[in-house]
């Protein structure tokens, strides 16, 4: 199954932010736990990733350090903030709105073309 | 899995994978560090799933995207990347950092130095009013090019053998500017005035080039210098105006005269320090920003054409001669300068190696409308002569006509033979750069031979 764009960019805030406020973390750290949550149905082009950490970067929702990870390599870690938090927090009721409304919609009409979605 | 050979390949197709990267505009090179942590962390938990360095590094790699979508991708999260930042201290590492900031800190000292030096002389009893606005006028260039010079022999670490011979032509500068006994005609004095700045400018750029003056690289490096450190001082002054005027209205508010402070100091010192300033910010944004003397030789060669041609076309209709005025040689001189400017700057930014297109079609006929203009003013001024005389001023002139002519002249055949594929563009440029010494040259004899000559009128 493929997730078109749009989807996979709208969902991209929060998932990262979610995974970010278990504990801080990295790009290829992220990109695993995506792919381990989405049971490997959520495909992230890699570089993309990164582009959208420096986009919550300059909001202020996560904060980045560059540290010695064990391999001896400078790594990029990054951190949420409380900023972040609370954006997550918002997305998450946004998200949580548009999952009941489907969810609604999903079961009054049981048609068995949405069914098969 | 892990063999050397295996290890050495992987290395390399990350080296070349991290320099395409590089050549990206909007990716920085922490980015660059940032997804080769990625790459190589990727590429690891492959082998560890059991494929080959190899096959490992092709799969991170296309996991990753296509460059050009990431580098879009981080064009649009960083989109001010893409207009070039004049980062003075850069922050990627820390040896060129510390050598920036010295270079910094010595160009402001230089810069200072000849706000000061314009002044000494006012401790000697010459001060700077119109009684010795001559003298001034005569030494301006000797206040600031020899502290310039300076800076760009510490910069450079120009060879201890040369340094001597700069010193030399300084110190003879300054004797033949003032020694000569000017009289008050001042006409004499005056082409001093106009001709030691390019005289010593050639110092400049043998302090510049720093060892590379002989080669045709160096030269040209110093002519794209000239043309930039030009706009940037053109703009500092623009700005410096506007400084001025804010200054003027805001000290006339509060009932104080700062004319006085302005002509003996603010003036004066600012525009001997704004050159060094200029200068070091021209090396400072070198490879940040545009070139733009080029980019305004650009938009004004096909308009200069265009005018030219439309001058010659007018002349030919109508039969008008040109009607000979005192100034007419050196409003041709002033056009032959712009145009060999154009052509000097066009060169300058132009990929020898590219084929030939129509913009060197339109640069050769801006050369050849301008020497058939130069040549229809000379034509009509050289029966006339022996009529007007001649004065120190229409000898100059009529020598950097000729100069100027020469240059233009050989210039349009050489690039008229680059365009019949019967030559390369590089010969062009060669004998652009040759022919530098020849101006300082002249300005040095209009120096040092027409005052004595002229009996010093």
């Amino acid at each position: 199954m493929e997730i078109n764009k749009d989807l996979i960019a709208a969902s991209s805030t929060p998932i990262v932010l979610a995974i970010l406020a278990e504990e801080a973390s990295y790009g290829y750290a992220i990109l695993k736990r995506v792919r381990e949550l989405s049971g490997g149905r959520m495909e992230w082009t890699d570089g993309m990733l990164y582009p959208v950490l420096h986009r919550l970067e300059r909001l202020g929702h996560v904060e980045a350090r560059w540290e010695i990870a064990e391999s001896g390599r400078r790594r990029k870690y990054y951190r949420i903030t409380s900023a972040g938090r609370a954006q997550l927090a918002e997305e998450r009721r946004q998200w949580q709105a548009v999952d009941a409304t489907l969810r609604g919609i999903w079961q009054a009409s049981a048609t068995p073309l949405l069914q098969g979605v | 899995m892990h063999s050397p050979g295996h290890a050495v390949s992987l290395e390399e197709q990350i080296d070349q994978w991290r320099s395409y990267l590089r050549r990206r505009q909007a990716v920085h090179s922490v980015d660059v560090a940032e997804l080769e942590d990625h790459l190589r962390e990727q590429v690891t938990g492959l082998v560890d799933a059991g494929l080959a360095a190899d096959e490992a590094f092709l799969v991170a790699v296309k996991r990753m995207g296509s460059l050009d979508a990431l580098s879009r991708e981080f064009a649009r999260e960083h989109s001010d990347r893409l207009w070039k930042q004049l980062v003075v201290f850069p922050s990627d590492s820390g040896e060129p950092r510390a050598r920036s900031r010295s270079d910094a800190i010595v160009a402001f000292c230089v810069a200072v130095a000849a706000a000061v030096l314009i002044k000494v002389p006012a401790l000697f009893g010459i001060p700077l009013d119109d009684q010795h606005a001559s003298f001034y006028l005569r030494n301006a260039s000797l206040f600031v090019l020899p502290l310039l010079t300076g800076y760009f022999v510490w910069k450079r670490g120009l060879a201890p053998g040369t340094r001597p011979w700069l010193v030399l032509a300084f110190v003879a500068a300054a004797v033949f500017a003032n020694v000569y006994p000017f009289a008050p005609t001042f006409y004499t004095g005056a082409l001093t005035t106009l001709h030691l700045p390019i005289a010593l400018w050639l110092i400049v750029g043998i302090a510049y080039a720093g060892g590379r003056w002989s080669q045709v690289a160096g030269r040209m490096d110093f002519v794209r210098f000239s043309g930039e450190l030009f706009i940037y001082y053109v703009l500092i002054a623009l700005g410096g105006g506007v400084l001025t005027a804010f200054m003027a209205l805001i000290f006339e508010a509060i009932g104080v005269d700062v004319e006085p402070f302005f002509q003996s100091w603010w003036v004066p010192c600012g525009a001997a320090g704004a050159l060094v300033v200029a200068s070091w910010l021209v090396e400072a944004k070198q490879s940040v920003i545009e070139n733009m003397a080029p980019v305004l030789t650009r938009l004004f060669t096909p308009l200069f054409a265009a005018v030219l041609v439309t001058f010659l076309a007018t002349v030919v209709w109508t039969g008008r001669g040109i009607d000979i005025q005192r100034n007419v040689l050196i409003a041709f001189d002033l056009l032959l300068v712009v145009v060999l400017g154009l052509l000097l700057y066009s060169v300058s930014a132009r990929d020898p190696r590219s084929p030939a297109g129509a913009f060197d079609v339109l640069q050769v006929v801006l050369v050849v409308s301008a020497l058939l203009a130069d040549a229809v003013a000379l034509w009509a001024i050289a029966g006339r002569i022996t009529e007007f005389g001649f004065t120190p001023n229409r000898v100059a002139a009529l020598g950097e006509n000729v100069i100027l002519l020469v240059n233009l002249a050989w210039s349009a055949v050489l690039y008229v033979r680059f365009l019949r594929g019967r030559g390369s563009f590089t010969e062009l440029e060669r004998w652009q750069t040759n022919y530098l010494p020849v101006y300082a040259l002249w300005a040095a004899i209009v120096v040092i031979v027409f005052p004595p000559v002229f009996r010093y009128i």
